[in-house]
């Protein structure tokens, strides 16, 4: 501590504006460019000047401004909820979220567009469900989660194509293969430390991703399955006209057919699938299993000592994590039509594991508003697409940093005994 | 089978080179995780970004404009190190020390978060495209011909490798020896008590993100002369194998970092020989699952009793 406290946030502050020029001169302000007589410079000097007395500024400022502090670090904030709020709370409210959407799309408004952005979303809000099972009840860190997903994807792709089997036969068995490679996988390496984990599964993500990318015979390599088909509603078909034999289910309800329907029909049945796996994640999370899941994560220790099996408690959490991606890769393949590897790369698995970290690590509600926000808003907001990943490495910094508990903190049910 | 051996041979030279930026890269993951037990996961990142700046350095040089390229290489690779210091002190000093002490996944995440943030960094300010690195150090060091095939070690293999062992050395004798060694060895082994010690833990810690950046940005200048090309993706890849180059060895060890290094560029580079090359990635991931399934301390790892 310096005698004058202003000199000594004018040394600080000017060493940081150095050390910002040493990060930036090269990286930011020379950007390498091709050209015919080989490399030159694009020179961005002003970005660099600019970013230098940003963080003077901020240096200098930083003893006046008083950042609001939420919670300490952990993942969770202790407040005394002696009851919990209910469980149809988290649903109500997620669904009244994507109701907009759905107002603004059903025939009257029009927007086939933001219906399927929508739907993309929905189906983001499954995933980052399905993955806050794993890190956000467990604990575990699942940074493979996209595997999962692809396997969901290709169950349903290969299937219909060798096998011609429809959307609702293929959906269970997604699911089915999914949880049981969740399985494989999770049984020898649950026994590791957190972090090992997360490598490992970043690992496995990416040999699923490698083998789909080359075994061509039987998953046509980089080139994807196409000419997926869409689901149908109890054997009638949604699209304009039938397949040969076929019945369209505008012919069966005895409607006329409008470019619409097949969007806002895979609308409604994302919503169906949402609703149906928060139904069922919130009955498991208030199973015992569930409970286990949590209190394993608070204390791995104290749950041994009491009897409960670690590894078979964490499989389930992680298995059924699996399950639900593997519903949802399905679903993707059947919205999209065609898949291709490249659609299962890591920065998919961080953006579902950045849903869940700024939604709240266990937190549906959060989760449901973060998988919304994290997807709609770039739809919003196109032309700073390229901005997107740089502003989500950013925000999972800073939210560790200010609110590692998330937007939406959980709450849970406790008592206190009078003093 | 007469070509056998001379392939073999080369596999091994092959091998050992990748190996080489595998362990130099290791060690910056594997003495993190020494001190504070965390997988520094923009580590790769930070390579990239050595890379970048050794490309920017000769660039601005002009390696047409008749300087030695000895002295080129060394100013590359100089401040190359010196900037990539700059973003290991800073990433520490940002994402990770206001984390310290709280629960394991908090600062994993910062730290995944850090590393999406410096490739998009870079993809943005930079190119995302591949861009040429100039071939200055051509030709082979030494070949041995034989019957059907030549054996050879180009001169960037072989100053990869010089390099590699050359600051090996340095970097034992400085944990070994040095002042600063011996605190962050005392470090490792009990924070608190050397806090109490009076080492100062802050500088510590500041140091080890500051070496291990270091061997990063020698790697990744090394790398870019030696495959003549670079772009914002290789970081990602390469910090994941290098990991797995750690953890083989035994992740806090630093000469456990160098064998796991030398053993998974070997391992990658037979699997690229006798295997298509597309499943090399398959093998090192697969390495890493089975290593940890069945020797989670690795090979010169010592196992980790959990306390309550």
């Amino acid at each position: 501590m310096s005698a004058n406290p202003n000199t000594s946030s004018l040394k600080d502050a000017a060493i940081a504006a150095v050390v910002t020029a040493v990060l930036t001169v090269p990286m930011l302000g020379l950007k390498l460019t091709p050209a015919p007589e080989g490399l030159v410079f694009d020179k961005h000097f002003l970005l660099v000047a600019f970013a230098v007395l940003a963080v003077f500024v901020v240096q200098l400022a930083k003893p006046y401004i008083r950042l609001p502090k939420f919670g300490g670090v952990g993942l969770r904030t202790p407040e005394s909820f002696v009851q919990h709020p209910g469980r149809w709370w988290a649903i109500a409210i997620g669904l009244a979220a994507v109701w907009p959407f759905a107002t603004q799309v059903l025939p009257f408004l029009g927007g086939r567009g933001e219906i399927d952005i929508a739907t993309a979303a929905l189906t983001y809000v499954m995933l980052g469900l399905g993955l806050n099972i794993v890190v956000g009840f467990a604990g575990l860190l699942d940074l493979g989660y996209v595997a999962f997903y692809a396997i969901g994807a290709y169950t349903y792709a290969l299937l219909s194509l060798y096998f011609g089997l429809s959307f609702w036969e293929c959906l269970p068995i997604a699911g089915l293969l999914a949880g049981t490679f969740g399985i494989l996988l999770g049984f020898p390496v649950l026994r590791l430390r957190g972090d090992y984990l997360a490598i490992v599964t970043l690992g496995f993500g990416e040999i699923i991703r490698l083998v789909l990318n080359n075994w061509d015979s039987l998953t046509h390599g980089p080139d994807g399955i196409g000419n997926i088909p869409k689901p149908g509603l109890f054997g009638h078909e949604i699209g304009r006209r039938a397949a040969e034999g076929g019945t369209t289910l505008w012919d069966a309800l005895g409607i006329p057919f409008d470019g619409a329907y097949p969007v806002i029909f895979l609308y409604l049945v994302a919503l169906a699938l949402v609703a149906a796996s928060l139904f069922v994640i919130n009955r498991l999370i208030r199973m015992p299993v569930g409970r286990a899941w949590e209190a394993l994560r608070e204390d791995e220790i104290a749950c041994r000592s009491l009897g409960l099996n670690p590894t078979v408690i964490k499989l389930t959490a992680f298995a059924l994590g699996a399950t639900f991606a593997g519903f949802a890769g399905s679903f993707y393949a059947a919205r999209l039509g065609s898949i291709n590897p490249e659609s299962f790369v890591f920065i998919e698995s961080a953006t579902i594991l950045a849903i869940v970290v700024l939604g709240g690590m266990g937190s549906q509600l959060g989760v449901i508003l973060a998988a919304l926000a994290l997807t709609i808003l770039p739809e919003l907001a196109r032309g700073f697409s390229e901005y997107r990943m740089l502003v989500f490495g950013l925000v999972m910094v800073l939210m560790m940093i200010w609110r590692p508990q998330g937007l939406v903190p959980v709450t849970r049910p406790r008592l206190e005994l009078p003093e | 089978m007469s070509d056998f051996f001379p392939q073999f041979l080369q596999q091994v030279i092959n091998g050992l080179s990748l190996g080489a930026i595998y362990a130099l890269i290791a060690i910056g993951y594997t003495m993190v995780y020494g001190i504070i037990g965390m997988i520094n996961f923009a580590h790769g990142e930070i390579y990239m970004i050595g890379a970048y700046v050794g490309l920017i350095t000769l660039t601005a040089i002009g390696t047409a404009a008749g300087y030695p390229v000895w002295l080129m290489v060394s100013v590359a690779v100089v401040l190359a190190v010196l900037v990539t210091c700059a973003y290991g002190w800073t990433i520490e000093r940002i994402a990770y020390r206001p984390l310290r002490g709280g629960p394991r996944l908090v600062p994993l995440i910062s730290a995944i978060g850090m590393s999406i943030f410096l490739q998009n960094y870079v993809v943005i300010f930079q190119n995302s495209r591949d861009l040429p690195v100039p071939d200055l150090i051509s030709g082979m060091l030494f070949t041995i011909d034989f019957p059907v095939f030549t054996v050879g070690m180009s001169n960037s293999r072989a100053l990869i490798l010089f390099v590699t062992v050359a600051l090996m050395i340095a970097l034992t004798l400085y944990i070994g020896r040095s002042r600063m060694g011996r605190a962050c060895r005392a470090c490792s082994q009990d924070m608190g008590m050397a806090s109490l010690l009076g080492i100062d833990i802050n500088k510590v810690i500041a140091l080890t993100f500051v070496l291990g950046a270091a061997l990063a940005a020698v790697g990744g200048v090394l790398i870019g002369l030696s495959i003549g090309k670079i772009n914002p993706f290789i970081g990602f890849v390469v910090g994941v194998k290098a990991f797995t180059a750690a953890v083989l060895g035994g992740i806090g060890s630093i000469p456990g970092a160098m064998l796991g290094g030398a053993l998974l560029g070997m391992t990658e580079t037979f699997a690229s020989a006798y295997l298509p090359t597309e499943y090399k990635d398959v093998v090192a991931f697969s390495l890493l699952v089975l290593i940890l399934l069945f020797r989670p301390t690795g090979l010169l790892g010592r196992p980790d009793v959990e306390k309550v």
